[in-house]
């Protein structure tokens, strides 16, 4: 048995095996290549559905805010303000809730416990959008306009329901990466001492910076892609307020709401292009998670 | 040759040496010490007194509690879960016990087996970072003890030019003395090392247990070793442990040329272990 092994470890690849390597290579190849065509086909076919709101508006419609279907006048300003912005809101909310919840669960709570927390927590991560769609309007709105918000609808709102759903991200993957932290690294700097935050902040953090930009990008992704909560709770109003409690609109929601009944082809066109422009969006900012990943990772 | 010196100090102590050592105090004392992890009991009544200013080696066997007793003694025993320990440890004449164990790390200091240089600060940071946590943010004060710790540590000549390069970028035995420097920069008491050579080749070995000798002048050392020519080489006392006691503690060259347990006498002609 023992020979058995050695001799199939030992045997020389014959024409069988190349055979085999090849045809795998190429049905990968086919695969890898098949989602790239898909990628620049959609991409493609969007800039052709736009092509008339880019002939007409130029590069302004990305900095014009006046949105009037009936007059066919399009600017895509306060959506991609709109996305920005609930987008920030909600990573400003949920990374220092999240890293905090990764923190408490790694360093201090009981074993037990944070088992407990964490499946909860995970949980949360499969409720589907809608159903934290339905939450926002129950009781973020309602909360909000008790606490003196003019509509309880607003910016802030989305940003909240958005925290609450990339929370459960950024809590798992931080944890994921704060467990990799080598026990030794801990140890050395306890052994100067120091106390358990100053051993978090020196060495764990430092440790898991990469695994939590991760994260956040990650976040920060779905957060500008998310329709269908936002939807529900962003006031749907194509307009830029200084308030973060005003109604304001989202690049995803604005296509969601009026791709189904849109007046004219001007204004089809126009939504479509919007659909370039979040999708564009989407690409730099992963590019960008990217690279910072590669720079980080490159330093270490 | 380094070596040679090196293999010389235990024969230059003077022919009265039980009296050298003897006459100094006592830094650490440890009676009827009892470890466990969980339910299984590692340390049996361990007695010891450490000196200052001495170098006292640890042998025994691989699984004798050896580690278990040097992480008693900055507690780091018990950050493992589980793993409890009681009976008396004096740091002087304070209750190590009853102290904060933050506190006490910092005045008992420790280098362990793997080099363990933070990753992600540089050669300076890594020297620095004890001091940082004690709020020492003077950069004049800060530079100067990296040099003076990184030139106890004998290391100095070899990174002083690329003291902003990663820490982790040094080779295993550069490491392990930026790991001495980064404990002897906050100016401990007692230095606890737990096999600190065991990853090393015999030449990056030769350069600590001579900087070992050298920094004994002004701190305790108490260090774990698996290496008896190396404890001969580097201690005044010598504690050899067997399966969680205590079999003998002595002076190294007593124990060394007429130990009085059998036991002993069994493990370092090499009998057993
Ligand atoms: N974290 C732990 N959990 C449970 N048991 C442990 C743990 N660490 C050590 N032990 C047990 O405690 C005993 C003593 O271990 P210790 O590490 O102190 O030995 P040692 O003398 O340092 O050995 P070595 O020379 O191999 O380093 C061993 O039997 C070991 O199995
Ligand atoms: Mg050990």
């Amino acid at each position: 048995m023992v020979t058995a092994v050695f001799d199939r470890a030992r045997r020389v690849p014959g024409s069988r095996e190349r055979a085999g390597d090849l045809l795998f290579r190429l049905t990968i190849s086919g695969v890898a290549g098949i989602i790239l065509l898909a990628a620049g086909a959609l991409a493609w076919q969007l800039a052709r559905e736009s092509a008339s709101t880019w002939k007409s508006f130029g590069l302004a419609f990305l900095w014009t805010s006046t949105w009037d279907p009936v007059s066919d006048v399009f600017g895509v300003l306060p959506f991609l303000y709109g996305t920005a912005v609930s987008s920030l809101l909600a990573l400003l909310i949920a990374v220092p809730l999240g890293v905090g919840a990764a923190i408490f669960l790694t360093e201090l709570a009981p074993k037990r416990l944070a088992d407990i927390l964490m499946f909860a927590i995970e949980l949360l991560a499969a409720v589907p959008s809608v159903i934290l769609g339905l939450m926002g309007i129950f009781i973020l709105v309602p909360g909000m306009r008790a606490l003196g918000a003019p509509y309880g609808v607003g910016m802030l709102t989305a940003g909240l329901i958005l925290a609450f759903m990339v929370l459960p991200y950024i809590t798992t993957i931080t944890r994921e990466v704060l467990l990799t932290v080598p026990r030794p690294l801990k140890e050395a700097m306890y052994a100067l001492g120091g106390t358990r935050w100053e051993v978090v902040r020196g060495v764990s953090l430092p440790y898991a910076r990469s695994g939590i930009v991760g994260a956040v990008f990650l976040s920060l992704g779905r957060a500008l892609g998310e329709t269908m909560a936002v939807t529900m709770v962003i006031g749907n109003t194509p307009k830029i307020s200084a308030s973060l409690l005003a109604p304001g609109y989202s690049m995803a929601a604005v296509i969601a709401n009026e791709l189904a009944e849109a007046a004219s082809d001007a204004h089809l066109s126009a939504l479509v292009a919007i659909g370039l422009t979040l999708m564009v969006v989407t690409i730099v900012v992963n590019g960008a998670a990217r690279l910072m990943l590669y720079r980080l990772g490159s330093r270490k | 040759m380094a070596a040679t010196e090196i293999d010389m100090r235990p024969m230059s102590l003077p022919a009265e040496s039980s009296a050298t050592p003897k006459a100094m105090p006592i830094a650490m004392s440890v009676r009827d010490l009892r470890a466990s992890y969980g339910a299984a009991s590692v340390l049996k009544d361990v007695n010891l007194e450490v000196r200052e200013r001495t170098v006292t080696a640890i042998i025994g066997p691989s699984g004798c509690g050896k580690s278990t007793l040097i992480r008693c003694l900055n507690r780091m025993h018990e950050a493992i879960p589980g793993a409890t320990c009681d009976g008396d440890i004096l740091l002087g004449d304070r209750n190590a016990l009853a102290l904060d164990p933050v506190l006490l790390r910092r005045e008992v200091g420790m280098v362990f087996q793997r080099p363990n240089p933070f990753p992600t600060m540089t050669i300076a940071q890594n020297v620095a970072a004890g001091l940082v946590l004690n709020g020492v943010c003077d950069h004049a004060v800060l530079a100067e003890t990296v040099e003076k710790s990184l030139r106890r540590a004998a290391l100095w000549d070899e990174v002083k030019d690329k003291l902003d390069a990663p820490g982790v970028g040094l080779s295993g035995g550069q490491q392990q003395r930026l790991c001495i420097a980064r404990a002897l920069a906050v100016e401990p008491r007692v230095l606890l090392l737990d096999e600190p050579c065991s990853a090393l080749d015999p030449i990056a070995t030769g350069r600590i247990e001579e900087l070992l000798l050298q920094i004994k002048d002004q701190l305790t050392v108490v260090i774990v070793t698996h290496n008896m020519q190396q404890a001969a080489r580097v201690s005044e006392y010598t504690v050899f442990m067997l399966m969680g006691e205590m079999v003998e503690y002595g002076l190294t060259r007593q124990m060394f040329t007429k130990p009085t347990d059998k036991r002993t006498e069994d493990y370092i002609t090499g009998r057993f272990g």
